[in-house]
C-alpha cells in the first residue's frame, strides 16, 4: 500500500473516530448530565429523559456506536484493500 | 431443603465446571498462557471480557451505591460503560495489530525505551495489585454469609480454585472459566431482578419496568419513590444533589481509567484478528450491559422495597416492630452489615432522614433514625430474600458474587504475572530465556500472585475502597494517554512519553494522598477532604480527589507534547511501526514475533 493511500485510509479513520466521539459525549456528559435541564420538559416513566439517558440511554447508544464504527471500519478496510 | 446446602451445591457445581475447563484448556506454550495462542472466537471473548471487567464491585456493589444515592450515582453506569467505546475506537485494535502479549510490551517497544517499560510496568503492578485485595475481600464476604466458613477457610478455597485455573491453563484457561463465569453471574443478577420488576411493576423486564406504572401506587415506580423519599427527609431520587462539574469529571476518570486497565486491555490480544478485536468490543459492551442496564432498576426498586417493608402502612402508618422483623434483615443484622437500634424504646424502627426530619418525627418524640447501620452491599446479595424468592435464587446469588470475583481476580493475576515473567524478566532481566523457563516463570509467577492477593484478602489495608480510586486514577493518568500517544502521534518520543507518564502517575498520587492522606493513613492529609478546600473551589470547581484522574491524564498529554518538542525526534523506525499498527493487514503475522 502507498503511503498517500495509507494517509487517506488514516484520515478517513480519524473523521469517523471524531463523529463517534462528538455523540458519546453528546449522550453520556451532554444529555445524561450537563443539558439535562434543556431535557426536563420531556417526561418519561415518572422523570425526565436526562435521567433515562444517565441510566439506559446512553449505555444503549454506546453499543450502536461501537457496533456502526465496526461495520463502517470493515467496509472501509476492504475499499482500501487493508483487510486480512 | 436446608438453605445452607443448596447453596453448598450452587457453588460446589459452579466450582467443579470451573476446575474442569481448567483441566481442559492447559497451556502448553507462553503463547497459550499470555494470550490463548490468538484464537478466541470475538464472542467468547466479549462475554470473558464482561466476567474479567465485571468485579465484586460491579455484582455486589453498584446497584446498592446507585440506590443510595439514585441519579448522583449514574456516574458509574456511564462511566464503566463508556470507556468501552474509548476502547474500542481508540485502543483495541491497534494494541491486538501490534501483536504483543502485555501492555509495558508496546509501551517499551514503542517509545524504544526500557525506562518507559519499568514506569509502565510499576503502574501496572500498583493499580492490579490494590485492584485484587478488593476481589479476594467480596470473595470472602460471599462465603462467609452463605456457606457460613470463616473468612479465612473461604479464602483458602478460593485461592485454590483460582490456582488451578490460572496456573494450569494461564490466559487460556482463565478465557473458559471467565466465558462460564460470566454465564453464572448474569442468570443470578437477572432472575430476582425480574422477579422484582414482576412484582413492582407486572414488566418483566427490569430496564423497562424502572419507568413503568407501580402497581400498588398506580403511578410512576419513580415518582412514587421520591415522595416516600422526601416525606422521609431525605433528598429525592431522580434530581441532581451534587456538584455537575464534578460529575462530568468522575464519568470522565472512570472512562479514561476503564479504557487504561490493562487485565482488560489483554483480553484483546487473544482474539486472531483486528477487525475481531472491534466485535469483540461490542459484544463486551453488550453483555457488560445486560447487568448494567439492570442494575439502576435493582437499585432503586430494592429501595423502594425495603421503605415500604419499614413503613407497611404507609409514611403516615405506624412503623414495622422490631418484633416482626422479616427472616432477612435478621439474618444479615448477624453479618454486623445492618443493625437497628431501638432509640426511643417504643418497640418500633422509625427509619427517617434525622438531618432533616419530617414534622412527625418532632410531634411523636423520635430520637434518630433507627435502622443505625445499612451496608450498601447487602442490596444486590439479599435482593432474592427481599423480595421472598425461593430458596434456589438464593444459591444462585452465591454462585453469581463468587464467580464475579474470581473472574476478575483471575484476569488481574494474569495481568501481574505476565508483567513480571514477560516484561521484567524476558524482556529486562534476561533477554536469552528459553521460551520453556518463561512459561515456568510464568507459572511461578502467578503463583506468588496468588499468594500475595490471599495475603493481602486475609490481611485487608483499612483504606481498600479508597484504594480502588487510585487504580483508577492511576490508569487514567498514566498508562491510558501512553497509549493513546503511541497511536495516534506519531512523533512522540520516549523523552514524551516517560515524562508524561511520571507526571499524570505523579500528580495524581500527590492530590489523592493530599486530601486522603500519605499512604492512606488517617490523620496524614495536609488539606481537609471537603469541597471548599479542593483545588479550583474558589472558581466554583473544584475538583474531588476521585475526580482527579482526567485531569492527570490533561497533564500528562501536555508534558508530553511539550517535552517532545524540547528533545530528540522519533527515529524514524519507529514511525514505520506506528504506520504499520494502524492497518489491519498482517495481524496474523504478528503472532509469531
Amino acid at each position: 500500500m502507498s503511503d498517500l493511500s495509507t494517509d487517506a485510509y488514516w484520515k478517513a479513520n480519524v473523521r469517523i473516530i471524531t463523529i463517534c466521539m462528538v455523540i458519546w459525549a453528546l449522550v453520556s456528559f451532554g444529555f445524561g448530565i450537563v443539558l439535562r435541564p434543556l431535557l426536563a420538559g420531556i417526561p418519561i416513566g415518572g422523570t425526565d429523559l436526562g435521567f433515562w439517558f444517565a441510566q439506559q440511554g446512553s449505555m444503549l447508544t454506546f453499543i450502536a456506536l461501537v457496533f456502526y464504527y465496526r461495520s463502517y471500519m470493515n467496509k472501509l478496510d476492504a475499499k482500501f484493500g487493508v483487510e486480512e | 431443603m436446608d438453605q445452607f446446602v443448596i447453596n453448598l451445591i450452587f457453588v460446589g457445581a459452579s466450582f467443579a465446571l470451573y476446575i474442569g475447563i481448567a483441566i481442559w484448556a492447559r497451556a502448553g506454550s507462553t503463547s497459550d498462557f499470555y494470550a490463548a495462542s490468538r484464537g478466541v472466537n470475538p464472542v467468547v471473548n466479549g462475554a470473558a471480557t464482561a466476567a474479567d471487567w465485571m468485579s465484586a464491585a460491579s455484582f455486589i456493589s453498584m446497584a446498592g451505591l446507585i440506590a443510595a444515592v439514585g441519579y448522583g450515582n449514574s456516574t458509574f453506569l456511564m462511566g464503566w460503560t463508556g470507556g468501552y467505546v474509548i476502547l474500542a475506537l481508540l485502543l483495541a485494535p491497534y494494541l491486538r495489530k501490534f501483536g504483543r502479549f502485555t501492555v509495558p510490551d508496546f509501551i517499551g517497544d514503542r517509545f524504544y525505551s526500557q525506562t518507559a517499560r519499568l514506569v509502565a510496568v510499576i503502574s501496572l503492578l500498583v493499580m492490579s495489585i490494590t485492584y485484587v485485595i478488593g476481589q479476594m475481600t467480596g470473595a470472602a464476604v460471599a462465603f462467609s454469609r452463605f456457606l457460613e466458613v470463616d473468612n479465612t477457610t473461604g479464602l483458602f478455597i478460593a485461592s485454590a480454585v483460582v490456582f488451578c485455573y490460572a496456573v494450569l491453563g494461564g490466559m487460556k484457561g482463565i478465557t473458559y472459566t471467565q466465558l462460564a463465569q460470566y454465564v453464572v453471574l448474569i442468570i443470578a443478577y437477572t432472575i430476582p431482578a425480574v422477579f422484582i420488576s414482576l412484582q413492582l411493576t407486572g414488566n418483566p423486564l427490569p430496564q423497562l419496568g424502572l419507568f413503568s406504572t407501580h402497581t400498588a401506587s398506580g403511578q410512576p415506580l419513580l415518582q412514587t419513590l421520591n415522595e416516600v423519599l422526601l416525606d422521609l427527609g431525605f433528598n429525592d431520587y431522580t434530581g441532581n444533589h451534587g456538584s455537575t462539574f464534578n460529575m462530568v469529571l468522575f464519568t470522565l476518570s472512570l472512562m479514561i481509567g476503564t479504557a487504561g486497565l490493562p487485565h482488560v486491555i489483554i483480553r484483546f490480544f487473544t482474539v486472531p484478528k483486528v477487525a475481531d478485536a472491534r466485535t469483540s468490543a461490542g459484544w463486551a459492551l453488550v453483555f457488560i450491559a445486560l447487568l448494567y442496564t439492570v442494575a439502576p432498576a435493582v437499585g432503586a426498586m430494592a429501595r423502594l422495597n425495603i421503605i415500604t417493608t419499614l413503613w407497611p402502612q404507609g409514611i403516615e402508618g405506624e412503623p414495622l416492630a422490631f418484633d416482626e422483623k422479616p427472616d432477612w434483615m435478621l439474618n444479615w443484622e448477624r453479618t454486623g452489615l445492618l443493625r437497628f437500634e431501638d432509640l426511643n424504646g417504643d418497640g418500633l424502627i422509625q427509619y427517617y432522614n434525622a438531618a432533616n426530619p419530617p414534622a412527625r418525627a418532632v410531634e411523636e418524640g423520635w430520637e434518630g433514625n433507627e435502622m443505625v447501620l445499612f451496608n450498601n452491599d447487602i442490596l444486590v446479595l439479599a435482593n432474592p430474600e427481599i423480595a421472598n424468592l425461593p430458596g434456589w435464587v438464593i444459591g444462585l446469588i452465591a454462585a453469581g458474587g463468587l464467580a464475579a470475583a474470581l473472574s476478575t481476580a483471575a484476569g488481574l493475576l494474569l495481568a501481574i504475572s505476565s508483567a513480571v515473567s514477560h516484561d521484567l524478566i524476558k524482556s529486562i532481566i534476561n533477554p536469552a530465556i528459553s521460551e520453556k523457563s518463561e512459561l515456568l516463570a510464568a507459572r511461578i509467577s502467578m503463583g506468588f500472585a496468588i499468594a500475595l492477593a490471599t495475603y493481602l484478602g486475609l490481611n485487608p489495608p483499612g483504606f481498600a475502597a479508597q484504594v480502588v480510586a487510585l487504580a483508577f486514577g492511576l490508569a487514567a493518568a498514566s498508562l491510558f494517554p501512553a497509549i493513546m500517544l503511541g497511536i495516534f502521534s506519531k512523533k512522540m518520543n520516549s523523552a514524551g512519553a516517560i515524562a508524561g507518564m511520571i507526571v499524570g502517575l505523579g500528580s495524581t498520587i500527590l492530590y489523592i494522598f493530599t486530601y486522603l492522606g500519605w499512604f492512606f493513613i488517617p490523620g496524614t492529609n495536609m488539606l481537609p477532604n471537603t469541597p471548599d478546600n479542593w483545588l479550583g473551589a474558589g472558581l466554583g470547581i473544584g475538583i474531588s480527589p476521585l475526580s482527579f484522574g482526567a485531569v492527570g491524564a490533561a497533564l500528562n498529554f501536555i508534558t508530553a507534547f511539550v517535552v517532545m518538542k524540547l528533545t530528540a525526534p522519533v527515529p524514524v523506525e519507529i514511525e514505520q511501526l506506528v504506520e504499520s499498527i494502524r492497518v489491519p493487514k498482517g495481524a496474523g503475522a504478528a503472532v509469531d514475533h
